[in-house]
């Protein structure tokens, strides 16, 4: 799917969270979306999302328009964008089978959807062996791993047959192999063999994460689009600094090729400027 | 000749398990149905005067126009069909009903401890019907109830609503503070109007009571659970949406604030139509969703037929244990809910989850 953002802005009770962002995010690529905290990275997934309407400007998703009161219907959005949002946990103990069944929900019918068939459990038991858990069909939400969540919340995504996963800080809470292990499956899902077409927009904190797993990063910073293109072209130290007020070096993967974010060594960052601007957590809190 | 393989349909550890698990719900949902009938039937037999069930059976084909109603005495067809069958399925169509709004009310506002009761609808409900009742206001009685509950609703989610955020501790809180004004104004209001039995009267509405009962009741309660229920179980996706909370139950194309409205206003609907025959019988919605789940899972396809079925079992037993065990006096059957309904609050309270609900 392609994502088109288009002069996009959001305010809060007058709090402006986005300010003009316009970028382009086409087919099968790994866009990362980066910046601080409150930058406006969850906005702009749920804008994206059509869970939020921006105040001015659009979002087009393979050309049409997404977000309240034009263009695609909630349910329609819903059955070509999945969104894995933060730190999600069930009010109730569900199974994983339950959980990726939500998925579903945008398929079934409206009136009599309740009765919904073993078509949805057979897109549901498919989507767990594509993230390889199908094992964990019976197993209850609170026995899981925060990894295996993680498995169970991408299988419930797929289950809604998307075309544009977005996900929110999905390494939350996770041990290194499972970052590396979800941001790996994420990537297959977009490239693989499946060829699903699927794209995918994840916000991130870890930059050189980013820059391994994505093909393209959004830089983020108080609202505004600072920079946009491969990992190589973002992450500079010039930019580092600027955005994340860090004394930081970039250099080349021996192995990979992308580039390596090395931070000062400790002895060096007092010497550093602190990040301008304090009211950056405001923002963060307005949008919650 | 070619051997043909017969080759089974094969299926994976994790389909059949899943089939195995319908299996069984199927299972207690038809056991629990017999149950529910058995039980029915039992509670008519109980009583001051002696009714057989064979007397039951005689006296329902009698009025049902069915071959084998000769041989009931025209006295316990009196007692059966119009005294004790009224109240046995007025108390089935209550406790299926509270049990199911609560269901409802813990699914979308993912609060376990949500319940018509703790909640104050059904406080609520029961001042609207004493006004309409003691004033002489000309309302029908249910959409009296129906106004209170839905006030009640409002002003409960008003008050705990800081911000954006709604959470379980200050929900209960808030419900607790409207409860207590509900039942106030209902007794002042009783008190005011004073004529006959007023204690009697404020402990009907305010503890529950299905001395009253007639066939009347059993068509207000019945339609509201009959009419509302279906609308209710017809929604099970859309309360299956609301598990992962709002924004995942909007990512998944549900309108939030609407459907949980409108399940919302379902619930005083139903409250409702069941305080203006019963009054405020409190805890049923509360304990009933917490045990089915352990039966059926989470799920409300499954969860929403087997409340209403154990749900009504449950009411009548309460109310029949509650007019014999100081017979011929007659305990208001929030009493007996509440002896079961408390421990199970307790325990609901000191889980392991109730660190997350503050």
């Amino acid at each position: 799917m392609v994502v088109i953002l288009d002069r996009v802005s959001f305010q809060v009770d007058g709090t402006p969270i986005l300010t003009d962002v316009s970028a382009v995010v086409p087919t099968g690529a790994v866009t990362g979306l980066l910046g601080p905290n409150g930058a406006g990275k969850s906005t702009l997934l749920r804008l994206i999302a059509g869970l939020e309407a921006p105040d001015a400007g659009g979002v087009e998703l393979d050309g049409a328009r997404s977000g309240r009161g034009s263009g695609l219907s909630r349910r329609e959005t819903a059955r070509r964008v999945a969104l894995l949002e933060q730190n999600a946990a069930p009010s109730v103990d569900l199974t994983v089978r339950e959980v990726v069944l939500l998925g579903r929900i945008p398929h079934r019918s409206r009136v009599l959807g309740s009765f919904g068939g073993d078509d949805d459990h057979r897109v549901a038991e498919e989507s767990l062996a594509v993230v390889g858990g199908s094992d964990l069909a019976d197993r209850a939400w609170h026995t899981l791993s925060g990894g295996e969540q993680q498995r169970a919340q991408i299988a419930r995504a797929l289950a809604q047959r998307p075309s544009l996963l977005l996900l929110d800080e999905p390494n939350n809470h996770l041990d290194v192999s499972a970052q590396i292990g979800l941001l790996g499956q994420v990537r297959g899902l977009c490239a693989g063999a499946a060829g699903t077409g699927l794209t995918a927009i994840m916000a991130l904190h870890d930059l050189n994460l980013a820059a391994a797993f994505c093909d393209q990063i959004l830089l983020l910073h108080h609202g505004r689009l600072v920079a946009a293109g491969t990992p190589e072209a973002v992450l500079r130290p010039a930019t580092i600094a600027e955005v994340y007020g860090v004394d930081c070096d970039v250099i080349p993967h021996p192995r990979g090729g992308h580039p390596v974010i090395v931070f000062a060594p400790s002895s060096t960052i007092l010497a550093f400027p602190p990040p301008r601007e304090p009211e950056v957590t405001q923002h963060g809190r307005a949008h919650r | 000749m070619d051997r043909v393989e017969l080759q089974q349909p094969e299926r994976t550890a994790a389909q059949s398990r899943r089939v195995a698990g319908r299996a069984r719900y199927l299972g207690w949902l038809a056991l629990s149905v017999l149950a529910l009938v058995l039980t029915a039937g039992l509670a008519v037999t109980i009583g001051p005067a002696d009714v057989s069930l064979t007397d039951v059976a005689a006296s329902l084909a009698g009025h049902l126009g069915l071959p084998g109603a000769a041989g009931v005495a025209p006295l316990t067809d009196s007692i059966v069909w119009q005294l004790r069958l009224p109240r046995v399925l007025t108390a089935a169509a209550v406790g299926a009903g509270l049990a199911l709004c609560g269901a409802v009310m813990q699914s979308v506002t993912r609060n376990p401890l949500a319940d018509p009761y703790l909640l104050g609808l059904s406080s609520g409900a029961s001042l609207g019907a004493v006004c309409v009742i003691v004033l002489g206001v000309a309302v029908a009685l249910p959409a009296a109830a129906f106004l209170g509950a839905l006030a009640a609703l409002v002003a409960t989610l008003s008050i705990a609503r800081v911000g954006n955020t709604i959470t379980p501790g200050r929900a209960v809180l808030s419900g607790l503070a409207i409860a207590q004004l509900g039942a106030a104004g209902t007794s002042f209001i009783i008190f005011w109007a004073a004529k006959g039995d007023s204690y009697r009267e404020i402990l009907n509405w305010l503890l529950g009571s299905l001395a009253g009962s007639s066939w009347s009741s059993v068509v207000i309660s019945g339609t509201a659970l009959v009419v509302v229920g279906a609308g209710i179980v017809l929604s099970a996706t859309r309360l299956d949406a609301f598990t992962f909370g709002d924004t995942a139950a909007a990512s998944l194309g549900i309108n939030v604030n609407g459907t949980r409205w409108i399940l919302l206003g379902a619930v005083a609907l139903l409250t409702g139509a069941m305080v203006a025959v019963s009054g405020a019988i409190g805890f049923v919605g509360l304990i009933l969703p917490h045990l089915v789940r352990g039966l059926s899972g989470p799920g409300h396809r499954r969860l929403l037929p087997l409340t209403v079925v154990l749900g009504a079992l449950f009411l009548i037993v309460a109310d029949t244990v509650a007019r014999t065990v100081f017979d011929p006096r007659e305990l208001p059957v929030g009493i007996i809910t509440a002896l079961i309904g408390v421990p199970v609050f307790i325990v609901l309270i000191k889980s392991r989850k109730a660190a997350a609900w503050s």
